[in-house]
């Protein structure tokens, strides 16, 4: 039981991972670029949305929404003032910006709301805890409903990028940007798009993970972010499925090597993990492999 | 190459421009103040003022300014307090950096630093130079060791653990004990090092031991899950009160709920902002300020402070409130002009510190007197959580 | 994009190997840089002009000159990615001090301690580097870039339970996860998270400027040797340099485990100039630090790299002024100069801006080999 109740756990983790590697996937798609801010964007969600509850009174879900609409908002300023200005510089200018950016998130959200840690009140309060087996076996509504939104949003994310004309522009400009253009692809647009859905999908993220994990300062994003780029690498940077499959993965491997083989290690089994998995597969699990011409 | 000088000179333009800004700032913000009256003797301090520990670097610079603007209005005639704090992010190298800042700017006697690490530093450097210095919360006892100039308001690490076990093992004997700790932080670690010797020193065992790296966001569940196990019935928590929040959070969803032990660092948790303090009914905690006592001076600082920074104090601003009158009243009694400088003060404070005669009273202590390697003589009281309140033990 | 570098690296590799002029011009001015520097600053120190939070940074700063060199050699010349450059940093430091610690007690001639400690850090280092180098440097791009972040964190999470100390006889003891019984206080060296505690002061700026020399001499003489060139050239081309026989793996491997090696070295410079070192120290954060005077002072511009650390370093202390807005400032500072560095169009008008005030006779050259 003790195993199932860990499995639960890690999907719960590896789902919240899952979803914000996906907002580093895409953007790393479409721009090549690591957005390090990325992470700090999710703490902006979480803060936005316990702000909206705790002193306006609004329902917990209305906020989400609304801390998602912040966090889409900002996706595209930051995109627009800080890393539209180096495309086509280098990968790693628009990484030390990127880096640059996270300071200023965190820094901003420590001038704005505080040093102080705040407890984020969960999305699902007031929901029972499902006991099984005896009392053995427990679920949380937070774990529950984290696992079920990730799965939602891979299937919408999916369809998105593989249906609609925005998702298959997507496609074309992370595949060729300047093909894409000649095409008469808008690819400011389409990257504009991509940092709105990143975004928007942090501000998820940062939510769900409030929930289950409460505490609230300003560099609450910093972790998850390095973990979920661990996460979207070790599944194929680029690709939609590799971040769940390499979000859920991470999260299991995390919580299992703490409940199994040491709580102090922890983060360097996941790390060892992550270096044999690319031994074996250079390029992720599902990452596509680059053929080099001369 | 010469993209490269278009790039040095856009790099030392900018740079340059804000050198020239921070001068400007300098001279018409803080000198107005800080060099104003002849009788004034300046304070300074270090802690973490931005990064995951800024709260407790916030917390003391807080504390300490009600202090100082107390005394100053009290006796506008008298010594005036001057008192600047320099953020040191939690960060060894940046506090030796502000250290050295504050000895520019004229400091003679230092309060801090804050936490432990980048106090250890400031100490062997403020050994070196012979600044006075008393800390109002680095518990490390490698704070004071071999530093006869620095000296802690706050009880040791060592002591906390030591006195936690006893506790434990005397009001608690049939209890089946378990420890999460930070294994990533000093404080921590300090206190968990002592706590495991002096419970299993009378052959008892600790059922389960599990650590976390820093992270106070984490998913605890695995640790919860192997105190479950155990059957664990009391845990003791040598942590801060932010992943203590966080812990207690996920137990309860759990429906595990043992008995928590915490120790000064747990104060605060009942003020945490969204937390649902019915968690906290019954935790037990060792601390030294409890901002729900009648006392009537701790009744008057918690309502400055709440005036002033819109929030109730923690510990860490009441161990700052008094390391300023402890310094103060000892300053008073070196007889000492403020014109002396730093060395000569960092002797004459030694001394009276020192002294079997001087102790100093405030909202953590009544009558802490301090040993020659700098410890202060405090006793830890164990208070219970009850109805949103701490009672003692 | 590549192609354009390539062509102008391959320009100018084939102008070094002829007649070695730009390595001449480059060695002269950053020897010229760190030789003026020391001289200046160590001048300013003895007139009193220089403060004591300056002088206090003159250790850190010929550390950070001396990482961001070692780094620029991996991300420069060799063109990889690494963020784990703190890992090595880490392993050096704490080597270095648990060698110090134990060489204290018999030797009392603190330059030879130094010498010996940071050797052993240097050999410690290289061999990290080649234990991870050897598996990784098959990996391209980003993902050599997360696996050093990933090896980084690992040293850094295994410091965490790592402590040393000397018991009552003077005998040095070591032990995995927990307290080592029968270690008072002052003799403990590494005690896991909380790292080392008692460390003698032993870094001075003067030693600290002789690393850096040496660090400069060193990749200086590697980027101009045979081997440099070959690496340069796998950078600019791997397939091209395998065709023509070039071991990819050998020469990868070579200019990670000499930049490990010398980040070791500055990491235990770093390590003995403070009395305590915790291993949260080397976080990514750090790593990043380094790896942003790199860029900023221009990948593979070895001089320009010394200039970013060194401006940089001093940067969060001028910013002191700023009071709670220091680290915003420092953000915004960071943004601004990267996209005013990197960003075509800005960086033209200042081109333009600039040669008013220049002879003409290179213009016509800039505007071909822009396009």
């Amino acid at each position: 039981m003790g195993l199932l109740n860990s499995l639960i756990s890690g999907l719960s983790l590896g789902s919240v991972y899952a979803i914000i590697a996906l907002g580093y996937t895409m953007v790393y798609g479409i721009s090549k670029m690591l957005n390090f801010a990325h992470g700090d964007v999710i703490m902006v969600g979480g803060y936005v949305s316990f702000i909206l509850t705790m002193y306006v009174g609004m329902n917990g879900w209305l906020a989400l929404l609304v801390a998602m609409v912040a966090c889409t908002l900002l996706g595209i300023i930051i995109e627009r003032l800080a890393y539209r200005p180096l495309r086509g510089t280098g990968s790693l200018a628009v990484l030390i910006t990127a880096i640059g950016v996270s300071y200023f998130l965190q820094n901003s959200a420590l001038l704005i709301w505080g040093a102080n840690p705040r407890v984020f009140t969960s999305l699902f309060d007031g929901m029972q805890t499902i006991h099984a087996a005896g009392g053995q076996l427990t679920i949380t509504p937070e774990s529950m409903f984290t696992i079920v939104a990730n799965i939602v949003i891979m299937i919408a994310l999916t369809l998105f990028v593989g249906k609609t004309k925005a998702g298959k522009a997507m496609r074309a400009v992370s595949e060729d940007n300047g093909a894409a253009q000649l095409m008469g692809i808008n690819v400011n647009q389409s990257i504009s798009l991509t940092f709105a859905i990143g975004s928007g999908l942090a501000a998820v993220a940062g939510v769900l993970m409030c929930s289950a994990y409460p505490v609230l300062m300003p560099t609450t994003g910093a972790m998850p972010g390095i973990k979920a780029f661990t996460a979207a690498v070790f599944g194929g940077i680029g690709s939609i499925p590799g971040a769940m499959i390499g979000g859920l993965l991470l999260g299991i491997i995390e919580i299992f090597s703490r409940a199994y083989i040491s709580t102090e290690l922890s983060d360097a089994i996941v790390f060892a993990c992550l270096i044999i998995v690319l031994l074996v597969k250079p390029t992720g699990l599902l990452g596509k492999k680059i053929n080099e011409k001369v | 190459m010469k993209k490269n000088w278009t790039r040095f000179l856009v790099v030392a333009l900018s740079v340059m421009m804000v050198f020239a800004m921070t001068a400007c700032g300098g001279g018409s913000g803080d000198s107005g103040s800080s060099e104003g009256g002849d009788n004034v003797l300046h304070l300074g301090g270090t802690g973490p003022l931005t990064g995951p520990a800024a709260l407790y670097g916030t917390a003391v610079k807080n504390g300490a300014q009600l202090a100082v603007d107390e005394i100053n209005a009290a006796n506008p005639d008298g010594v005036q307090l001057v008192w600047d704090m320099q953020d040191d992010e939690h960060d060894a190298e940046k506090a030796v950096n502000a250290y050295n800042k504050l000895v520019d700017d004229g400091m003679q006697i230092m309060i801090g630093s804050v936490t432990t690490a980048p106090c250890t530093a400031v100490a062997a450097e403020a050994n070196a130079n012979r600044t006075f210095a008393l800390t109002p919360s680095a518990s490390g006892p490698a704070v004071t060791e071999g530093n006869d100039n620095v000296f802690q308001l706050c009880f040791s690490d060592p002591n906390q653990g030591i006195a936690s076990a006893e506790y434990i093992k005397q009001n608690y004997a049939d209890k089946t004990v378990g420890v999460i700790y930070n294994n990533a932080d000093n404080y921590s670690s300090g206190i968990f090092d002592k706590f495991k010797s002096e419970y299993e020193a009378g052959g008892k065992q600790l059922a389960a031991v599990e650590a976390f790296a820093d992270d106070a966001n984490a998913d605890f569940t695995a640790q919860l899950n192997s105190m479950k196990n155990a059957g664990v019935d009391l845990i003791f928590l040598p942590i801060y009160y932010t992943p203590a929040s966080n812990i207690m959070t996920q137990a309860n969803k759990m429906g595990y709920n043992p008995t928590y032990f915490g120790v000064d660092g747990m104060d605060g948790i009942l003020d945490l902002e969204g937390f649902d303090t019915s968690l906290a009914e019954g935790v037990l905690l060792l601390t030294p300020f409890t901002p729900y006592s009648d006392d009537e001076n701790v009744q008057k600082f918690v309502k400055a402070y709440e005036d002033a920074f819109g929030e109730t104090p923690i510990q860490f601003a009441a161990d700052a409130y008094d390391c300023v009158y402890a310094v103060y009243d000892a300053f008073a009694k070196t007889g000492l002009g403020t014109d002396a400088g730093m060395d000569e003060i960092c002797e004459a404070m030694i001394g009276v510190f020192t002294s079997a005669d001087f102790s100093a009273s405030g909202l953590t202590a009544e009558k802490m007197q301090w040993n020659a390697e700098g410890e202060v003589d405090k006793t830890p009281k164990v208070c219970m959580i009850q109805d949103g309140k701490y009672v003692e033990q | 994009m590549a192609e354009k570098r390539f062509k102008m690296n391959t320009k100018k590799l084939l102008k070094g190997a002829v007649k070695g002029s730009e390595y001449k011009k480059e060695a002269l001015i950053s020897y010229g840089i760190l030789i003026i520097g020391y001289i200046l600053l160590q001048l300013g120190a003895m007139a009193g002009m220089i403060g004591h939070n300056l002088q206090g940074q003159f250790v850190p700063i010929c550390v950070y000159v001396s990482l961001a060199i070692s780094l620029n050699l991996v991300v420069g010349i060799s063109g990889e990615l690494s963020l784990g450059h703190a890992g090595f940093m880490a392993v050096g430091a704490f080597t270095g001090i648990l060698v110090a610690r134990v060489l204290e007690r018999s030797l009392s001639f603190t330059p030879l301690i130094l010498i010996i400690a940071i050797l052993a850090a240097a050999f410690m280092a290289s061999i990290a580097g080649f234990i991870i180098g050897i598996p990784i440097l098959g990996l391209r791009g980003d993902y050599l870039a997360i696996v050093t972040l990933a090896f980084g964190e690992i040293v850094r999470n295994i410091m965490n339970v790592i402590y040393f100390g000397f018991d009552s006889n003077g005998k040095l003891r070591f032990a995995f996860n927990h307290t080592i019984d029968g270690v008072a206080n002052q003799d403990r060296i590494i005690t896991g998270a909380i790292g080392a505690t008692g460390v003698t002061k032993m870094a001075s700026f003067t030693a600290a400027a002789l690393l850096t020399a040496f660090t400069l001499f060193v990749v200086l003489n590697l980027k101009n040797s045979k081997q440099g060139r070959a690496i340069m050239s796998i950078r600019d081309n791997r397939i091209a340099g395998e065709s023509i026989g070039l071991n990819v793996k050998k020469y990868k491997l070579m200019a990670f485990v000499v930049s490990a090696a010398l980040a070791g070295m500055a990491g235990c410079m770093f390590g003995l100039n403070y009395s305590t070192l915790a291993p949260i120290k080397f976080n990514f954060n750090t790593s990043v630090l380094v790896l942003v005077f790199v860029v900023l002072g221009g990948i593979g511009n070895i001089w320009g790299g010394m200039i970013a650390a060194a401006l940089l370093t001093v940067l969060p202390e001028a910013l002191r002024q700023f009071a709670d807005y220091r680290m915003l400032t420092y953000a915004i500072v960071l943004i601004v100069v990267m996209i005013c560095t990197y960003n075509p169009t800005i960086k033209a008008r200042v081109n333009m801006f600039m040669d008013r005030f220049k002879p003409k006779k290179k213009k016509a050259k800039t505007g071909k080999e822009a396009a």
